[in-house]
């Protein structure tokens, strides 16, 4: 974990590099389009919603000090889109209705755990519940034989994870240098920086150094 | 920027896209419904593309079908991961078994140039001792190629492909120097190189599919490092960029967005064209030979799903081995944190690669494995860490923040041939209206032993570089083989060695498919070669009169 509430790339913002070398047209296109993405549900029920909401912040928790990526919006998306996996396992039903069925389950065993609805329990609890989830634990009637472990495995994480690390708050933390056409990369080996690469701020180095340079990445 | 590639067919009247121009075009011969072409090839990726060209080259008329759409890389590709995802083949499959095969982008392709759109390049040569793997070494199907015909066409791919490799390659039989010059290396390369050298292994720069200097209109790579998402500055040496112009050029017609259905065949026995959907209905291609070049999920499931009155079990099938002897290959990893900046998303993926276990025989286990050098994007790493970790919360943040410093090894390992693991039709049907794959899969015991070897190896490998934090991905795989293998013998094989099947004389597959076996190397290279050595085939029993 980074000690610098500036995070371990402070001042980096990808999307400076949004008219330079390093992005074209189809790339500011695309990552235009998914800044933009409906916020409201299309393909949940405002109830679902409440749950996928409380889960999405449970699996990917967001730094108060900026807008948090919309994720529930992203898995709304996917469905909504029909964008497909390529593969679904023979236990496991099409993606919609393994979420409609997931939330719904998740929801029972809140209120038949602690009676309460799932977005309002404590996040240690939401915690505990997910983590039964992930390790196969699950069972009660409404999952109606799909397996909680696959559901978390191949719908959870993967529709919640993916969303967050494709948008650029996301390449920000993890210092990814993003987009990188026409231009490419021409310092290859190790230690090797190019000036449109982020600076890492070193524990104990200079932050006021790394956040000049991110300034002008680019 | 051109209408969108998948709302409609862009190779259409008389004029196919320029992949080297925004909004090109370049002119396309078109073929009648009403009369026969000579060959309907369905597929367009690294068996169907040379073979489209070749045949066409050879004054053969020529279609070739893909259900993907026809992209333009200069315009039709963003620098992004999910955004690229179109490239896959992403239609449902269902998959069951020990251990289900994650199918979509590390497997399938579906676009004009197949998965050759968004492969990772790496360019390399069977062992010579594969061909014969169960006569010589004992373990899976003799193939009925000879390896030193292969080394020829092997050396022809690499010529059509402009493989940028070493000048010498450290394994193997004598091999000439590779076209273009090998690329530079990037800081995870090193590190390869690095932990090979304190193992007392040969390492080499990996033989890639891209461009170290201009050919053609293809500029010299510039390590963006978005491979496997699509190359957007035509640097990559995939199919739709190299073999499908010359297909054009040659005369061939190419039909994109066109699913093909159904092989119809006539009161003869044999194939009489195909059934395919496109631009919203059902059409039939008549043609004198058909090529499924589908690869190894859809090639069977047409042949399987053309079954009729007089092929009840599917066509080319009456070995029952259509749709068996599916192989993935094993492409288990291991990373670990270095103290350096590694930045390992510079540039290919697999810059540098150590074949040592695919040329050493002192184990206990059969089949072989390289591993390469890696660098996931932030998507794909994520993944990895949630898959092989579990992680997800504030401790998978914490993990992606090392994302500069990570460095990792990743496996191509050959699987043995299982008759249990296979492509079969599931009852479920996709927007056609088609019967989706099933595709079944279990590793065996020594598939189990090989990848053990491997992560223990690569392991040690980044020990000895002073990678920290060492942790293993241990359930990946990627490319598939086998489901319609060739042989010499009907009863135990599907084609014979010109890929010809041995139950119709002018149904032929060629694609990885084929694979009796499918080795410890990534197999686009040998698909190809295979390609070349058909076209070869067909022009001389055509000359003969014997198609």
């Amino acid at each position: 974990m980074t000690e610098d509430p500036a995070g371990r790339y402070p001042g980096y913002d990808v999307m400076s590099k949004r008219w330079t070398l390093s992005w074209d047209a189809a790339t500011r296109e695309t990552i235009d389009r998914r800044l933009g993405i409906p916020r409201e549900p299309r393909f949940f029920t405002p109830e679902e919603w409440r749950t996928l909401s409380a889960v999405c912040e449970r699996i990917m928790p967001q730094p108060a000090d900026r807008p948090p990526v919309p994720l529930p919006a992203f898995v709304d998306q996917k469905i909504t889109d029909g964008l497909l996996d390529g593969y679904r396992y023979a236990a496991m039903p099409a993606q919609g209705e393994a979420w409609r069925r997931g939330l719904a389950a998740l929801e029972q065993e809140a209120r038949q755990a602690y009676g309460t609805p799932f977005d309002e329990l404590p996040d240690a609890r939401k915690d505990a519940l997910l983590t039964r989830m992930q390790n196969g634990e699950l069972t009660g009637p409404v999952w109606a034989g799909m397996p909680c472990k696959l559901f978390f495995e191949h719908r959870v994480i993967p529709d919640i994870v993916h969303a967050y690390y494709a948008h650029p708050a996301a390449w920000n933390e993890i210092g990814f240098s993003g987009p990188a056409s026409p231009r490419g990369h021409v310092r290859m080996g190790l230690n090797r920086r190019d000036p449109w690469d982020p600076v890492e701020a070193v524990p104990g180095g200079d932050v006021e150094y790394a956040k000049r340079k991110n300034a002008d990445v680019g | 920027m051109s209408a969108d590639p998948f709302a409609a067919p862009r190779a259409a009247n008389g004029r196919a896209p320029d992949v080297f121009r925004p909004d090109g075009w370049v002119p396309m011969r078109e073929y009648s419904r009403d009369e026969p072409v000579d060959f309907v090839v369905v597929g367009t990726g690294a068996g169907g593309g040379p073979l489209i060209a070749r045949l066409a080259e050879c004054g053969f008329s020529v279609i070739g079908f893909d259900a993907g759409p026809y992209f333009r890389p200069l315009e039709d590709f963003a620098s992004d991961e999910r955004e690229q995802e179109k490239l896959y083949w992403t239609d449902e499959r269902i998959v069951d078994g020990d251990n289900p095969i994650t199918m979509g982008g590390k497997n399938s392709g579906k676009a004009v140039g197949g998965s050759t759109v968004h492969f990772a390049m790496v360019s390399l040569r069977f062992r010579p001792e594969w061909f014969r793997s169960r006569s010589v070494l004992g373990y899976g199907a003799d193939w009925p190629l000879d390896w030193r015909e292969m080394w020829e066409y092997y050396g022809q791919a690499e010529k059509a492909l402009s493989i940028a490799g070493p000048v010498s390659y450290p394994w193997g039989p004598k091999r000439p120097r590779y076209p273009y010059r090998s690329h530079e290396f990037n800081g995870a390369a090193e590190l390869l190189a690095r932990g090979a050298e304190a193992l007392g292994y040969a390492w080499t720069a990996t033989p890639l599919a891209t461009v170290s200097a201009p050919h053609g209109a293809s500029p010299p790579c510039v390590y963006r490092g978005f491979c496997r998402f699509g190359c957007s500055t035509n640097a990559k040496q995939s199919q739709l960029v190299t073999f499908i112009p010359r297909a054009l050029r040659a005369g061939a017609e190419i039909r994109d967005l066109a699913m093909v259905g159904r092989i119809e065949t006539g009161p003869n026995g044999r194939v009489t064209g195909v059934h395919y959907h496109r631009e919203g209905g059902w059409h039939f291609q008549p043609a004198r030979n058909v090529v499924v070049a589908g690869y190894a999920v859809e090639t069977p499931r047409l042949l399987l799903a053309s079954a009729n009155g007089g092929f009840p079990d599917g066509l080319g099938n009456s070995s029952g081995l259509v749709g068996k002897n599916l192989m993935t290959q094993s492409n288990q990893a291991v990373f670990g944190v270095m103290q350096d900046e590694v930045r390992w998303n510079k540039g290919p993926q697999a810059l540098a690669i150590t074949e040592n276990w695919n040329y050493e025989d002192r184990k206990d286990f059969s089949g072989g494995y390289c591993w390469m050098a890696q660098g996931p994007l932030p998507v794909e790493w994520a993944t990895i860490q949630t898959t092989s970790r579990g992680l997800w919360g504030q401790a998978l943040r914490d993990e992606m923040e090392k994302y500069n410093h990570q460095v990792g090894l990743k496996m191509v390992g050959e699987m043995l041939p299982d008759e249990r693991n296979r492509v079969t039709l599931a009852d479920d049907t996709d927007q056609f209206g088609l019967r989706v794959a099933r595709v079944t899969y279990n590793w065996g015991d020594n598939d189990k032993a090989l990848i053990q070897h491997a992560l223990g190896q690569m392991q040690m490998s980044l020990e000895a570089v002073g990678a920290t934090e060492i942790f293993r991905q241990e359930n990946d795989t990627n490319h598939l083989a086998g489901t319609a293998r060739m042989g010499d013998d009907p009863k135990t094989s599907v084609v014979n060695a010109d890929c010809r099947s041995w139950d119709i004389p002018n149904l032929w597959v060629c694609d990885g498919s084929v694979f009796p076996t499918t080795g410890g190397v990534n197999p686009s290279l040998t698909i190809t070669s295979i390609a070349l050595r058909t076209a070869d085939r067909i022009r001389s029993m055509a000359a003969r009169g014997e198609l």
